[in-house]
């Protein structure tokens, strides 16, 4: 029984090399194809647009299976990923506002020696190499903590608390200067109830009983209406990147999408 | 050893704390100048924990590959993916314009994989939200509803079924969703207001790990 399951699985696994194998030699002669044809430029830009096609196509097998070429793919991705954040930080952060100043300075320009302090708290970070030593890192840590928090006070305070009750807290005009009924303020007001419901929802010093009750119940309303939207637009957004790749696809690579 | 392991990083944590917090209320020149002055301090120690980050993937993967454990090819994908794209990035000096060596790996490479991959996610999107969402309750009910009508209102399709359908999806992302989004965001607020108190008066230490 063990045996003709595991000779089950050879023959899947055989398979599944033929469809993989069969599946590039179509993706090679397609390209071969759109090459003589002239349907890619032969250079660069060609072959650019023969490789993404292809890395988009293994990313697409997934939807088959989890397989060796999507795997592949993926790791090609991840290791690209890190690169270009390596590059993009040393070329954006690191340089200009570290090496070029303190190290190599202009011409007739001083170098800023108080870099020295950022600079000993990043060398700190790597005491994280040592386990004997690795506390050392506590202070670089500690800086960017620090920092951070001392930011998100005052930030906070001003853009997430201040700015919102205040556009909460506007007049609301049920009439216009003509006199005519506004019914946007019916909106204003369904939104200002929305906002007291979810906030005593999320009011947990009190027991949810009698009104608090069925205010909690509206919020709750409320945030599954903000749940779907939120959901809604989220797929949305991933559909469109979807049409954009398709469209790459059928018109950039096989060119087979009118204008 | 206490001092300079728990006291010299707590206090360094106060200070830096109290003078981005006091910085914000003093509406004077040199202030601004220190603003901007602490904001290249955090991306310059920032770019230095990326060292570390980094060395963290690359020791997982060449372990895989030293034990050789189920997979390990994929590892030598990933090294070799990073080091070659990150020495072209430095020999086309980080110039991402398409004609560069570098820009031409992010727009012909990354961007596309990248796209690829976000993209499958409205595949399993779809059959997650069938699982989720599923009208078992009143209130997924009013879930799957919103959602339908959002994701139908952004579409020309939506305009086909009801005229009205897009001003309808508007309408609901401008009030009842933004009501919801308010408050969630004013919770948020005041507790990201009390951890970041808590840091910076030395309560909040899990940032300090573990040990002495």
């Amino acid at each position: 029984m063990a045996a003709e399951v595991s000779e089950k699985k050879l023959e899947e696994k055989k398979s599944r090399v033929v469809i993989l194998v069969a599946l590039v030699g179509i993706f090679v002669a397609v390209n071969i194809y759109l090459f003589a044809a002239g349907r890619l430029p032969s250079n660069f830009e060609g072959l650019g647009i023969m490789i993404a096609a292809g890395l988009s196509l293994a990313i697409y097998s997934f939807l088959y299976r989890d397989n060796p070429i999507y795997k592949f793919a993926e790791h090609i991705y991840i290791g690209l990923s890190v690169g270009y954040i390596i590059v993009y930080n040393y070329y954006n952060a690191l340089k200009p506002n570290l090496l070029d100043k303190l190290f190599f300075p202009p011409p007739g320009e001083r170098a800023e020696l108080w870099l020295i302090v950022p600079l000993f708290f990043g060398i700190l970070m790597f005491f994280r190499f040592s386990p004997k030593h690795a506390w050392v890192s506590r202070w670089s840590f500690a800086f960017i903590v620090g920092y951070g928090s001392g930011m998100a006070i005052p930030r906070g305070v001003k853009t997430m608390i201040f700015a919102q009750m205040e556009a909460t807290l506007r007049p609301i005009e049920f009439f216009d200067m003509y006199g005519n009924f506004n019914f946007t303020a019916i909106a204003t007001l369904i939104a200002i109830v929305g906002i007291l419901a979810v906030l005593i929802y999320f009011f947990f010093s009190l027991e949810h009983k009698g009104p608090l009750k069925v205010a909690s119940r509206v919020g709750v309303w409320f945030i599954m209406i903000a749940f779907g939207a939120q959901f809604g637009y989220t797929v949305m957004a991933r559909m469109s990147l979807l049409i954009e790749r398709i469209r790459f696809l059928l018109g950039d690579w096989l060119n087979v999408l009118r204008s | 050893m206490v001092f300079w392991k728990r006291t010299v990083p707590l206090a360094l944590a106060f200070f830096f704390g109290v003078l981005m917090v006091v910085q914000y209320f003093i509406p004077h020149k040199s202030f601004a100048e220190l603003l901007d002055t602490m904001a290249r301090w955090g991306q310059i120690v920032g770019a230095f924990a990326l060292v570390v980050g980094l060395s963290s993937l690359i020791h997982s993967h060449v372990f895989k590959i030293k034990r050789q454990v189920p997979g390990w090819g994929y590892s030598v994908v990933t090294l070799a993916a990073l080091v070659i794209y990150t020495v072209v990035g430095f020999i086309s000096e980080g110039d991402d314009s398409p004609e560069a060596a570098f820009g031409w790996g992010y727009h012909h490479l990354l961007m596309p994989m990248q796209a690829s991959m976000f993209s499958l996610l409205a595949f399993f999107i779809a059959s997650a939200a069938y699982k989720a969402f599923r009208a078992r309750t009143l209130e997924a009910t009013v879930l799957l509803i919103i959602a339908v009508i959002v994701m139908l209102g952004r579409v020309p399709i939506g305009s086909y079924v009801y005229e009205k359908l897009p001003q309808v999806a508007e309408w609901i992302f401008s009030y009842p969703n933004m009501a919801a989004r308010r408050a969630i965001m004013l919770g948020v607020a005041l507790a990201m207001v009390a951890t970041s108190l808590r840091v910076i008066v030395g309560i909040e230490r899990s940032y300090l790990g573990g040990g002495d």
